[in-house]
């Protein structure tokens, strides 16, 4: 009983981060510009490690593998943000354009 | 299941070399090839269920490390191309 | 908090435990060749590390309380909640999106405040932290709905009050 419920929490996580996987892909070609891209995928580099690896942690038997997977999914955690921010100075950096929609706000 | 879910970030895969391949900018591709990186690293680890084999989640953390250190090397070099400076 | 005589000597002594422990956990394998290959690469990581005079800075004095994990909890569910919102636009035949950029300023000065607020809002899909400087944040996001949301201030204040134990302390 406890099994089957547990496995069906891990076939729903694994199937949602399916779903946000493909809809990043589809947004990353979608989108028109560089920065908007980098919305898109960082629905696949944040909510989906996080779906399809608690789903996968839920499969371990929470033994070694768990372990494994869980430091996976902090180092993917902490170095996603890293990646995209150096990628968004170094492009702002270059003077890569954003759209001339955009308009400036200060709070 | 396990399939269901490799396809699916197979498909991303293959979205994200598209990306890369019709760029516009640098930048796009370099977006791209690091999607395709954290692709792979969740693919790995499904893979390791999918055909029970725990050694390929070793395999994903050491893509993970590997992916990043890339990813910030090919930023750091365009970054110092674009601004003009030789360290 | 980490008013010890010798604050680096504990966080070393810290340090090796933390690798010596992956190590085993990952390795597997006791063989006397490969336990004396993790002792002399954890070794030469905690020399290195030395030399970095990493365990002089203040990020390395992270608490681990449970308001961090809490925080963590807070942040899925934003997560969530706007990688929805960024799915049906990408789903949407015309793609509704009204990119902007925003300056959001912090009140905290140090720089761990600042560095757990501007991943927060990397992390969360929607928002981009493009440059922090000396507590301004320049954040592009997608929608405008997005930019009023992160200008309201709700994360700036979750991320001050995780890290208001440390500010108090100082």
């Amino acid at each position: 009983m406890m099994n089957l419920a547990l496995d069906t929490l891990s076939w729903i996580l694994l199937l949602t981060g399916s779903v946000f996987v493909i809809i990043g892909g589809i947004g990353a070609l979608r989108m028109p510009d560089l920065y908007t891209r980098m919305h898109a995928a960082s629905v696949t580099e944040s909510l989906a490690p996080i779906l399809i690896l608690s789903g996968l942690i839920l499969q371990a038997n929470f033994g070694l593998y768990a372990v494994k997977l869980s430091a996976i999914l902090l180092f993917l955690l902490l170095s996603g943000p890293a990646a995209s921010n150096a990628l968004a100075s170094a492009a702002l950096l270059s003077g890569h354009g954003m759209r001339s929609q955009d308009t400036k706000d200060s709070a | 299941m396990f399939a269901v879910t490799s396809a699916a970030i197979a498909i991303t895969m293959a979205l994200a070399l598209i990306r890369a391949i019709n760029g516009p900018s640098q930048y796009d591709r370099i977006l791209a090839v690091n999607m395709f990186g954290t692709k792979t690293v969740l693919l790995l680890s499904v893979l390791a269920f999918l055909m029970g084999r725990p050694d390929f989640l070793d395999l994903a953390l050491a893509y993970a490390l590997i992916n990043f250190i890339g990813v910030l090397a090919v930023l750091e070099f365009f970054k110092t191309k674009a601004t003009g400076a030789d360290s | 908090m980490t008013n010890v005589t010798q604050p680096t000597l504990g966080r070393t002594v810290v340090l090796s435990l933390i690798l010596a422990t992956a190590w085993l956990l990952w390795s597997g394998l006791y063989k006397p060749l490969l336990l004396s290959l993790g002792l002399v690469s954890c070794a030469i990581t905690v020399v290195v590390i030395r030399r970095m005079k990493f365990f002089d800075d203040e990020l390395y004095s992270l608490h681990f309380s449970w308001r961090l994990v809490r925080f963590w909890g807070w942040l899925g569910k934003e997560i969530w909640l706007s990688s929805i919102e960024v799915a049906k636009i990408v789903l949407h035949p015309k793609c509704p999106i009204s990119p902007r950029t925003v300056e959001l300023h912090t009140n905290a000065d140090d720089n761990f405040t600042q560095l757990l607020l501007g991943n927060s809002i990397t992390l969360t899909p929607g928002t981009l932290t493009l440059d922090v400087h000396e507590g301004k944040l320049t954040v592009h996001t997608l929608t405008d709905a997005g930019a009023k949301a992160l200008l309201s201030g709700e994360m700036a204040a979750k991320v001050n009050h995780v890290t208001g134990v440390k500010a108090c302390s100082q």
